[in-house]
């Protein structure tokens, strides 16, 4: 079997056999899969080196199935034609939060493969891809995948499919990824379908930088698509948002491995290694030129990442934090959107506050915490970003509820998102009911079938970082998906409420809400403590107010009986040694004023309100 | 010399009973538990020969006090129990006022055997009686009726013991202040010179932490447990029974001198399966099974199955914790932070006449809370 085929040279590669592409899917709707299977067929994988989810590197992404970083991949292709094709597959990440990602991977390419599970049917996140696809004016090829499984329903979703992009439901390709069936019906497709990419070869060499990513032994590794001109090894290079200028010690085309060539051009998708060693210094979104008779115009659409969730992380046992602090600064090296700066509380300790693109993300960054340094966290609730106007006509922006001003406030804004949430048709009532106690408004509802509901809904992204997923998840036996994106901000009635303990506020469950709502937090946090916090020897009070006002209180009894009745002989070695333990775990009590605190207790009280799971 | 003057305790563990209670942990086999694997009739003289190698170790010793516990030491009956005490009267000296007690299921004993023990020596008996409710009972799995257990405290002053203990459980679950003021009662018109009074705990891997915990049961509480102990402490001080020890009433000299050894840490030496000893400094105990310990010494060899040699740290540790329980209390000498012994009277929970003599003596409040104020002095 023939496993390499003759590759066009990179840097002189005509871009008529070019085509870029890149595959829009929902998580386990079989993207990697079918990557594997078209870098199989293409012959550039040795069928036994051929390793499940071949471009997925991370274990994290293996494990949860999802791609974080995009990857380039070039494949030979022969065409029916007989005409050798590169097609340079892009992958891209396949989650809300790093919509900015995907939009710039997508503007990568001159076309995408949207992939469905033909037994699950289009996902939110999916459609709001696809919707950036459109937009970008990319030509769509849609796909069925999965069409060999028993629940397949692959004529209901390819008429869901053409309504939603507008073609002939003939048009969706029916395939299995997993047998490899239709697989080379797709690729003639993406040559047929696609249009060449475009460019001028001779104008002032311009490069988008869709992807960066940190390599332990490499430094961090630039993915580009290069759009006028020519990159080459040895050129001195500048990136036109940062101003940063670097010499390209290397360049190169994944072909599944890197492979250096001297150059890449017009139309070509390659990687760069600067030498750099932090993704800032090579943002996604950035345009590369050289340093020397550079562009002067930048290709357009470039973002700095703004962070929008933030949560204290905290390590449990207090002695990590040096740990914590050094994983954090690695982990910052491969994702520029991740900020952080060391923050005290009372009931935690030491550790950061940590600023997010999203839910996700901020659930990514935990975990990889967790996973790759194996330390044990805790997160406080998460708050979003809030632009509070006071009296005087000041400015404050609040990242974390301790910034939030106690002198007069004349407004303040949050955060609002757009929300397309899908699901069956049957749950509409109860998704509604939900939206409209998180503040939304609704904005649109259509019938992607007569089954299925795409709803919109303008919402506080406030109102979503917490535990709007799962509640949504559960009030849909599991079949809704939601996506959304920041739709810039709102005026809102949003007070603070401290949550005191004998009078002293414990700053960890300060939290930012809607004034509606703020008798209900306070219920729930001060029962929560009171569970949780032994008994004192005195009466303490547990108290949610808001500024000076106490909205609610709970008292913990005084403690009447800490005594053991029996200490007799075999029981006095066992008394003694009990009380050392104690003693130890007396070194973790938090002291709240006179109030003695187990560390486990704060834990436990934030650990409930956490999001759980997905 | 300082050996013989030392005084000694010795205590002897029966690890049988008839039937377990649901609440209790202790070590303690039914005949279904053991099988074939020993023998009840001829135990007594297995721990007979635990006797003869304490008395190899310690040499001839003057012992103040025995105290037969279990299990239901009278299980075996009382005349394997005399059996017992002739052989540590064998070995070691008795003192002429030692106090020999056994512990008694009131189901266990008659008047005859009363008057057996009487005859080998025995001087106090402690009857397990904990409710005179019987609903109460029926939670603790108690065979016995509360009328049984004072007739028999009456029929052992009939026989002649001077002294003798009434052993309560309070703050069962099901059980009412006034269920508990009944017993008490019954205590008090039962005439006996001393009473033990224990809330109930729900120890780990018992049945009645499993009903707990199945919802049958609702856990006790401790601010009712607080309560009662309230009740116990002045009924019991009204009839002219004192508070000596956190959960220990006796009349003038009716005090149980055996456990004041435990707490006072002086020298003693438990035979039996699972048993402790502490002997100057060191504590050691004994493996736990009656098969196994058997075994042991059959072999020739000792049943110990652990020991500690204790710091000085531990030590003070022991004396602060035993020493706060007591009325006679821990001398305030021991106490470095005279900040804390302030606070602490202030908060009502130490005694300020006895704090002015030397002594740290902890008030009702006080010993309700005794735990927590051992932790702090121990910090």
């Amino acid at each position: 079997m023939r496993i390499h085929v003759p590759v066009e040279q990179p840097g002189a590669t005509d871009p008529s056999v070019i085509r870029n592409f890149s595959i829009i899917a929902h998580i386990d709707h079989g993207k990697s899969t079918l990557a594997d299977r078209m870098l199989q067929q293409t012959g550039i994988v040795d069928p036994r080196q051929m390793r499940a989810q071949y471009l997925d590197r991370m274990d994290i992404e293996r494990e949860r199935g999802i791609t974080i970083k995009s990857q380039a991949v070039r494949l030979p292709y022969v065409g029916l034609d007989g005409v050798d094709y590169v097609l340079n597959m892009i992958d891209t990440p396949g989650h809300v939060d790093f919509t900015y990602e995907v939009s710039r991977s997508l503007a990568a390419c001159e076309g995408a493969v949207l992939v469905v599970d033909a037994a699950q049917g289009i996902e939110a996140q999916t459609l709001a891809n696809l919707y950036l696809a459109l937009e970008n004016d990319l030509a769509v090829i849609p796909v069925l995948n999965k069409i060999d499984l028993p629940a397949a329903q692959p004529d209901k979703y390819a008429a869901e499919i053409s309504r939603i992009i507008g073609c002939d439901p003939d048009e969706v390709l029916r395939i299995s990824a997993k047998t490899g069936l239709g697989v080379p019906d797709l690729l003639e497709r993406i040559v047929r379908d696609i249009p060449p990419p475009i460019g001028d070869p001779n104008a002032p060499a311009r490069a988008l930088i869709f992807d960066s990513v940190y390599d332990t032994y490499r430094g961090v590794v630039t993915y580009v698509r290069v759009v006028d001109g020519r990159i080459a090894t040895r050129d001195k290079v500048r990136m036109m948002a940062t101003g940063e200028v670097h010499e390209l010690l290397e360049v190169g085309v994944i072909s599944p491995d890197p492979v250096p060539s001297k150059g890449i051009g017009v139309g070509e998708v390659g990687y760069l290694i600067t030498g750099v060693k932090d993704v800032r210094q090579s943002r996604v979104g950035d345009t590369i030129t050289l340093s020397q008779h550079g562009a002067t115009e930048a290709l357009g659409g470039y973002r700095d990442p703004m962070p929008m969730v933030f949560s204290g992380l905290y390590p449990i046992d207090g002695s990590d934090y040096p740990e914590l602090r050094d994983s954090l600064d690695k982990l910052k090296l491969n994702d520029a959107a991740l900020v952080y700066e060391p923050e005290t509380s009372l009931a935690l300790g030491f550790g950061f506050r940590c600023g997010f693109l999203g839910l996700l993300h901020m659930e990514i960054v935990r975990e990889r915490l967790e996973r790759e340094a194996n330390l044990d966290l805790i997160s406080t609730a998460p708050n979003v970003i809030y632009r509070v106007l006071g009296d005087d006509g000041v400015e404050i922006v609040v990242t974390n509820p301790s910034e939030f001003p106690t002198q007069k406030i004349s407004k303040i804004f949050e955060p609002i998102v757009r929300a397309t949430v899908i699901l069956p048709s049957e749950f509409v009532g109860t998704v509604m009911e939900l939206c409209q106690q998180r503040r939304g408004t609704m904005q649109g509802m259509d019938y992607l079938s007569e089954e299925r509901v795409e709803l919109r809904y303008q919402l506080p992204l406030a109102e979503i970082v917490f535990d709007f997923f799962d509640h949504l998840k559960s009030r849909t036996r599991g079949y809704a998906s939601l996506d959304y994106e920041l739709q810039g901000e709102q005026e809102a009635d949003l007070v603070k409420v401290d949550i005191l303990l004998h009078g002293e506020p414990v700053d960890a469950f300060s939290a930012i809400v809607h004034r509606d709502k703020a008798m209900a937090y306070g219920v729930l946090m001060t029962a929560k403590l009171k569970e949780l916090i032994p008994r004192q020897q005195f009466e303490v009070p547990i108290q949610a107010a808001i500024g000076a006002r106490v909205i609610t209180r709970e008292t913990i009894r005084a403690i009447r009986k800490d005594v053991l009745a029996k200490c007799y002989g075999g029981d006095i070695s066992r008394k003694r040694k009990l009380l050392e333990k104690q003693k130890e775990g007396k070194k973790r009590m938090k002291m709240v004023g006179r109030v003695e605190v187990p560390q486990e207790a704060f834990i436990a009280a934030l650990s409930t309100g956490d999001p759980a799971k997905k | 010399m300082s050996e013989l003057v030392r005084p000694l305790s010795i205590y002897v563990h029966v690890p049988f009973c008839a039937s377990r209670c649901g609440y209790c942990d202790f070590n303690t086999y039914t005949a279904t538990e053991l099988g074939d694997s020993v023998s009840r009739a001829t135990f007594h003289k297995v721990l007979a020969s635990e006797v003869t190698i304490a008395t190899r170790v310690l040499g001839p010793r003057e012992v103040s006090t025995v105290f037969f516990g279990g299990g239901t030491p009278t299980l075996i009956g009382a005349n394997a129990l005399g059996e017992i005490l002739a052989s540590i009267r064998e070995g070691f000296t008795l003192a002429p006022d030692a106090e020999i007690t056994t512990e008694a299921n009131p189901d266990s004993v008659d008047e005859s055997a009363l008057e057996t023990l009487r005859a080998s020596g025995f001087t106090r008996i402690s009857f397990g009686m904990q409710s005179s409710a019987s609903h109460v009972l029926q939670v603790l799995d108690r065979t016995h009726t509360a009328g049984r257990s004072l007739a028999m405290a009456r029929a052992a002053r009939a026989a002649g013991f001077d002294h003798v203990n009434l052993d309560l459980i309070y703050a069962t679950p099901g059980e009412s202040d006034d269920d508990l003021r009944r017993t008490l009662d019954d205590v008090i018109e039962a005439d006996v010179d001393h009473v033990s009074a224990y809330s109930l705990i729900v120890e780990e891997g018992t049945p009645l932490a499993r009903r707990i915990g199945r919802g049958e049961l609702p856990m006790p509480d401790d601010d009712i447990a607080a309560s009662r102990y309230e009740i116990i402490d002045d009924a019991l001080a009204a009839a002219g029974l004192n508070w000596y020890e956190v959960s220990n009433w006796s009349r003038p000299s009716g005090e149980c001198r055996h456990n004041i050894a435990y707490w006072r840490s002086d020298d003693w030496w438990g035979i039996g399966p699972g048993a402790h000893s502490h002997v100057a400094g060191v504590r050691w105990w004994n493996t736990k099974h009656p098969r196994t310990y058997a075994d042991a010494l059959a072999s020739g060899a000792t049943p110990e199955a652990g020991r500690e040699v204790l710091t000085d740290d531990d030590k003070r540790v022991e004396r602060v914790m035993l020493a706060l329980r007591m009325r006679e209390g821990l001398a305030s000498s021991e106490v470095l932070d005279e900040g804390w012994c302030r606070r602490t009277v202030d908060a009502g929970l130490i005694d300020a006449a006895a704090l002015a003599d030397g002594y740290v003596v902890l008030t009702r409040d006080g010993r309700l809370l005794a735990d927590r104020l051992v932790r702090e002095l121990i910090e």
